[in-house]
């Protein structure tokens, strides 16, 4: 690796570094915010926060970071499967191809795809679960029952079924069908929110002014709702990202040579025992982040309803990473009686 | 609670409806034909006509939905273009090998999660704790395809200690006796069902703790401690018991992440299940066997959570369905 990589890796930490002190000063002037940054409380948040940034940093920076293209297969008689050295500090593949390259190109594609389909998910699962909860009635027994069938289908046999009908699924498609399947989560605890809400003063008083629906769920109800969308949001771009890396295993997800965290596996599976480390690095680097996002998701979580946070039990709330968004997004209890004070 | 039941059995139906719909207009409307000429594979005109004639692709698609309809209820689910017999049979030589896989794992996902979640409640706070709380975060961050990778290469590539393929060895099998054939299918299913049953496990881990401490913290425990009964008398009898409720009700939910797992894990150790025959039809485009295999594991998860709910009503008399 020459100097100029590692001065911009150097370069990348520092900007992330630098873009969380941004991120924690614009914080710090909300409640939420305050909680979320106070010394001591949410370690783990706090590291998951620094090292999603440092992820995002360093996959922006790919062409500059990374000593070599993703693709170019350097020498393929000479440099096949070569393991760490100083000049290729992970590696190489099979196909003689520089891994710590691959890793930073394909951070790209697997937080993009992350970040994209989580956006799509939590953007059908919010306006889903607000219509449902405010309008109720016929509207809401059509969308839960929907709702209901999307919880108990194994999401990744409607994806197999979809991905396996397109010849070469184009990358938007995916992250679409992704992003499509992911909601049903989050558009039940939105609509919880949205029940509890509408019944409110404030919602009532904005009724009576003459508010039209629209205005009422975007401006007094939603808001309301945030912290929980936001807390589903940080948690599902990890899933996003599992299950990403899982379809493209199985090699109907990102299409080579485009690297992923997930392909890179999958082109390194058969030459696990000659070259563990282009199994490990990829697989490692989703662990990470996922572990992160359900990090930030924790500390989020305790920081927007601090009495939960005090109450201790649940201080470190079950999280579920690896399992569908259809697992329960917060307190399996919830439904158990409680005789809580 | 007949009237109950009923209800649970319409939805059920209405799922699996829903579900054979879904995957029949997916179909219809995805691009690609199974029959189209490839360049590596020509393939003439005639042909394709007659193929689709004999798979009855060339009806209007009302007619071809409501012979799919009709032939799914009766649980004929096609004609596999791929392994030329019916879907339902190669689904019927797959699907005990992953119910067994999936059995295995959740019984290894529910002791070790259930056994560090009681380490974790009795050390609430405590270094202990806080390790395994963050390790355990770490596991159920894993993709699962990954960490069977990473159990093959130790288990079966360096040490040697387990097989990595199969559901068992095809060259010793037939010549076994009894007890070795057991030991054999025990030592292949190793590997999948640790994959599956550690990134379980971890999950379960956090819902026991959480649903241990939120026992922990209600009146009655504060009456047995009262009386005078020692910290794990208290934990394991009087807070454990309230506190399996809620992890009975995720068997029903563990279903979808088991066989979502199934598909990679399988694909991974080659064991002859429902993943990896759905992840094979998708290669080889193979439609009705890609269709059988998606409805067929909608039936079993609605079947699963079926009866773990009836399994919680068993257990806990609070929620109990009256009328």
């Amino acid at each position: 690796m020459a100097a100029a990589s590692w001065l911009a890796l150097g370069a990348a930490l520092l900007a992330a570094w630098l873009g969380v002190a941004a991120i924690r000063r614009a914080a710090l002037t909300t409640n939420a915010g305050r909680a979320f940054f106070t010394p001591g409380a949410h370690a783990p948040a706090r590291w998951g926060l620094l090292l999603l940034a440092a992820a995002a940093a360093l996959a922006l920076a790919a062409p500059l970071v990374a000593p070599y293209a993703p693709t170019a297969q350097l020498d393929i008689v000479g440099l096949q499967n070569r393991p760490p050295s100083f000049a290729h500090p992970l590696g190489t593949d099979l196909y003689s191809r520089d891994v710590w390259s691959r890793l930073l190109y394909g951070a790209r594609v697997s937080l993009a795809v992350g970040a994209l389909g989580m956006v799509i998910a939590v953007t059908v699962g919010t306006a889903v679960g607000a219509a449902a909860g405010y309008w109720r009635g016929a509207v809401d027994a059509v969308l839960m029952r929907l709702v209901d069938v999307g919880l108990s289908v194994p999401r990744i046999f409607v994806l197999l079924v979809l991905a396996g009908l397109w010849e070469r699924m184009p990358l938007g498609v995916l992250v679409l069908a992704i992003g499509l399947t992911s909601w049903f989560g989050t558009s039940r605890l939105v609509r919880a929110e949205v029940l509890a809400a509408r019944e409110r003063e404030f919602v009532q008083a904005a009724r009576a002014m003459g508010a039209g629906p629209a205005r009422i769920v975007l401006r007094h109800v939603l808001p309301n709702a945030a912290g929980p969308i936001f807390v589903t949001a940080a948690l599902g771009t990890g899933v996003v990202m599992l299950l990403e890396s899982g379809l493209s295993f199985l090699g109907i997800g990102v299409a080579a040579p485009l690297p992923s965290w997930g392909n890179m596996i999958a082109d390194a599976k058969d030459s696990v025992r000659a070259a563990p480390w282009s199994v490990l690095a990829p697989g490692l680097a989703i662990g990470l982040v996922v572990t992160a996002c359900a990090a930030v998701a924790d500390g989020l979580r305790d920081a927007l309803d601090p009495r939960r946070a005090r109450r201790g039990a649940e201080q470190l709330a079950p999280f579920p990473a690896s399992w569908d968004l259809s697992a329960p997004m917060h307190d399996p209890t919830a439904d158990a009686p409680r005789s809580r004070a | 609670m007949a009237a109950w039941l009923v209800r649970r059995l319409v939805a059920a139906l209405a799922i699996l409806w829903t579900v054979a719909t879904l995957t029949f207009v997916a179909i219809h409307v995805a691009p690609g034909d199974p029959f189209l000429p490839s360049a590596e594979r020509p393939v003439d005109p005639a042909v394709v006509a007659t193929l689709h004639r004999r798979f009855g692709l060339d009806r209007p698609l009302p007619e071809q939905y409501a012979r799919y309809l009709a032939a799914v209820a009766t649980g004929d689910l096609g004609v596999s273009f791929s392994q030329r017999r019916p879907v339902a049979a190669a689904i019927r030589d797959a699907l005990p090998h992953t119910l067994l896989l999936a059995a295995a794992a959740l019984l290894l996902d529910y002791v070790i999660g259930i056994a560090i979640g009681l380490v974790q409640a009795a050390t609430a706070g405590r270094r202990l704790d806080e390790a395994l709380t963050v390790v355990t975060l770490m596991i159920a961050s894993l993709p699962a395809f990954w960490v069977a990778l990473v159990l093959l290469l130790v288990f079966g590539g360096w040490l040697h200690w387990l097989p990595v393929a199969g559901a068992y060895d095809p060259a010793l099998y037939d010549a076994l006796p009894f007890a070795g054939r057991i030991a054999d299918r025990l030592r292949h299913l190793a590997l999948p069902a640790a994959t599956l049953g550690i990134l379980g496990a971890a999950a379960t881990a956090r819902y026991q703790r959480a649903a241990l401490l939120e026992a922990l913290g209600q009146e009655y425990v504060r009456t047995a401690r009262a009386k005078g009964l020692d910290e794990r008398r208290v934990l394991l009898r009087h807070a454990w018991r309230n506190a399996l409720v809620p992890i009975t009700a995720l068997v029903g939910l563990a279903l979808p992440f088991l066989l979502t797992g199934a598909v990679l894990v399988e694909t991974v150790f080659a064991w002859p299940g429902m993943g990896r025959l759905a992840a094979d039809a998708i290669t080889l485009r193979d439609y009705p066997l890609v269709t059988g295999t998606a409805v067929t594991a909608c039936a079993v998860v609605v079947l699963g959570s079926l009866v773990a709910d009836l399994l919680l009503q068993a257990a806990d008399p609070r929620v109990r369905v009256h009328g």
